[in-house]
């Protein structure tokens, strides 16, 4: 009895530490995401990506011989919680690069973390232009700062007719760079700036701000948060007959999810996005589309999350273009590495510039950035 | 002076459910004394259980709405039962950490159970809004107002005229004389968290469909529903009544013309300022607890 026993425990600690064995030959690529909290419909867009990038990379080899494994953690939406999970990754995970933290507010809190380790983080969706010029050499964005989106609209300006504008935009970080950033471009483009409205990132009602944008009487109204916010604000807008055009920045406003959730009320609104899965063939390289778009239709992923999975999928492609330059899986190789990475993405191409003060650049992409309407339910050219 | 009344009338609309958290809450604090740290995930209960009844099993919306109060009702049965009767002699601190274990529970169960991204819930009202004048309101709203003022004035009729009120009533002023004259205290107690925990749920069941649901949305209300019970003074209804109509005009007031950002913020430093002045609220039957 005692002996079978002692059998049946030798048999089982030897299959765990084989396993155990097995799993530590994986390269390990931290993931901090909000998957719950007031970000979580786009964090956990942008985590079945990235997860979708992982199974396509391991499917053809992985890198340097090597299974890549994603190290995913939740930051609920928290600064603090961010800034947690950057130091479980970091140090009790040891991996040797990062990818995250969305909202631009979790990013900035996480990177001292980065200057502390000295480990790399590629920023897939942060805006804020406050992330690549504080001297952190440890991080590479692929998505656009709200300056780069600003003078991308600026050619839209005279042809839709802006003549007067409102904002409405998150208290963050995110939120009032982009409201700061557009209404430069429109001062510089010959339109006037109305009231610029903020509300908390956590808030539902948008009733009284909607009451003072009404009475301000511009003919556009720019708002800039996640899409759960924005689903609100269309209803509530439609509610209290705010007339002015709706257009929102940022890119992680997924129209399909709006006409889901919102219906008759995200007609006529207007939206910048990085990626139009709707026009295949304005998308700067299609194959790379397909792939993305196949391997999430094949494991039935809603379509709206399209817009916003795909930097899940272009920062693991980039970063493990970074490990395979380094030709290790340390960070402070990788880190040398990622600047002279090319990648062709879902968006368009990567490759990195320097920006922020010299000596301490940070590395940041030029990405392609596309306006997009709803009419009718369905989404169009602009 | 259109906005103004725009504001006033948002305001009214929010005031009913914050009245339906607000009495909700002061049943349960001013009764039964105990500090119930569960009220806010009561909220969230609510909202979803018209989630899982419209849109996952396609119910109609207004069979799925007394359901959900119902439910509502049962879990705080449950939880009475469960929880607090065997605490029944204890001191406020353990029932306070029981509370909020409680809550803690209630609330990571929500995330296992509904995941973390939000949840929209369709209504069946129509979406162009009811025009009066300079003002326009959501029909869902007039809907949510109209629903909430009857569910307060059927609690109200129920506190008040019926013997089942009665013995809640006395059970409230002196326990001890109420088990003498042969009031069942412990049967009292649930009926109480129960009927607490019900308009909890219905506050979330209405607001649930006109904004959407997510796991932590109990957080704020259980806040807004304590600073109404202290506002309106410990085991009060009227008090509590007025107290939620009074934040919801000083969210909307403030947020339209001091500042939209910190709208939340604003029912607090109300809270604040007339605690300054008047430390036991409006129309305090209780002075203080433990």
């Amino acid at each position: 009895m005692v002996r079978s026993l002692a059998f049946a425990v030798s048999a089982a600690v030897l299959t765990l530490s084989a396993g155990a064995a097995a799993a530590q030959d994986a390269i390990k690529i931290g993931v901090t995401q909000p998957l719950t909290g007031a970000f979580a419909a786009s964090g956990n867009y942008v985590t079945e990506g990235a997860r979708l990038a992982e199974a396509a990379i391991n499917a053809s080899g992985g890198v340097l011989g090597r299974k890549i494994q994603l190290v995913i953690e939740d930051n609920k939406s928290n600064p603090t919680e961010a800034v947690a999970t950057a130091e479980k990754l970091i140090a009790k995970d040891k991996v040797p690069v990062m990818m995250g933290a969305w909202s631009s507010t979790l990013t900035l809190a996480v990177m001292p973390k980065l200057m502390e380790y000295k480990v790399p983080m590629l920023v897939e969706t942060s805006s804020s232009g406050k992330i690549t010029v504080s001297g952190n050499p440890y991080i590479f964005r692929i998505s656009p700062t709200s300056e780069m989106e600003a003078k991308a609209f600026a050619g839209y300006v005279k042809p839709l007719g802006i003549k007067k504008a409102d904002f409405l935009a998150t208290n963050n970080d995110f939120g009032l760079g982009a409201s700061k950033e557009f209404s430069e471009m429109l001062k510089a483009n010959g339109a006037t700036v109305g009231v610029m409205e903020t509300m908390d990132p956590k808030a539902t009602d948008f009733s009284a701000q909607l009451a003072k944008i009404k009475a301000s009487g511009g003919d556009t109204l720019f708002v800039t948060t996640a899409v759960e916010q924005v689903t609100l604000i269309l209803k509530q807008a439609k509610e209290q007959q705010v007339s002015a055009r709706i257009i929102t920045t940022g890119g992680s406003v997924s129209p399909d999810q709006l006409i889901e959730q919102a219906g008759p009320a995200a007609d006529g609104s207007r939206h910048v996005v990085f990626f139009t899965p709707w026009f295949p063939d304005a998308v700067k390289n299609p194959d790379v589309a397909k792939k993305f778009v196949d391997a999430w239709n094949a494991k039935k992923l809603p379509a709206g999350g399209l817009t916003e999975g795909f930097r899940g999928w272009d920062g693991i492609h980039t970063i493990v273009e970074g490990i395979k330059a380094a030709g290790k899986a340390e960070p402070e190789a990788i880190q040398k590495a990622l600047w002279g990475v090319k990648v062709r993405g879902v968006n368009g191409d990567v490759a990195f510039i320097k920006q922020g003060p010299a000596g301490q650049e940070s590395a940041q992409n030029v990405p392609s950035v596309y306006l997009v309407r709803v009419d009718g339910g369905k989404v169009v050219k602009n | 002076m259109d906005q103004f009344l725009q504001h006033v009338l948002n305001a009214v609309m929010l005031g009913g459910t914050y009245a339906l958290l607000g009495i909700g809450l002061t049943l349960i604090f001013g009764i039964m004394r105990v500090v119930n740290f569960t009220h806010g995930e009561l909220y969230a209960f609510g909202a979803y259980m018209m989630y899982a009844f419209v849109m996952l099993a396609g119910a109609n919306f207004f069979v799925a709405l007394p359901l959900a109060i119902l439910l509502g009702a049962l879990l705080g049965a449950g939880i009475e039962l469960l929880l607090l009767r065997r605490l029944r002699g204890a001191d406020i601190d353990t029932t306070m950490l029981v509370m909020i274990g409680a809550w803690i529970a209630l609330q990571n169960g929500e995330q296992l159970a509904w995941t973390g991204v939000a949840k929209s819930i369709s209504n069946p009202f129509p979406a162009a809004p009811l025009v009066i004048g300079p003002v326009s309101v959501a029909w869902n709203r007039v809907f949510v107002f109209i629903f909430a003022v009857l569910l307060i004035a059927t609690t109200y009729f129920l506190i008040q005229k019926t013997k089942l009120g009665k013995a809640m009533r006395a059970t409230f002023q002196d326990r001890d004389t109420a088990a003498l004259m042969g009031v069942q205290i412990g049967h009292i107690h649930t009926v109480t968290f129960a009927l607490g925990s019900a308009l909890a749920a219905a506050a979330g069941a209405l607001l649930g469909p006109v904004f959407v649901a997510y796991p932590t949305m109990g957080d704020l209300a259980a806040a807004k529903a304590f600073a109404i019970v202290i506002l309106g003074g410990l085991g009060s209804i009227p008090g509590a009544t007025l107290g939620g109509f009074i934040l919801a005009m000083a969210e909307e007031l403030g947020a339209g013309y001091v500042s939209s950002g910190y709208r939340d913020a604003m029912s607090f430093l109300l809270i604040i300022v007339i605690l300054l002045f008047r430390p036991t609220g409006m129309f305090a039957q209780k002075e203080r607890i433990g």
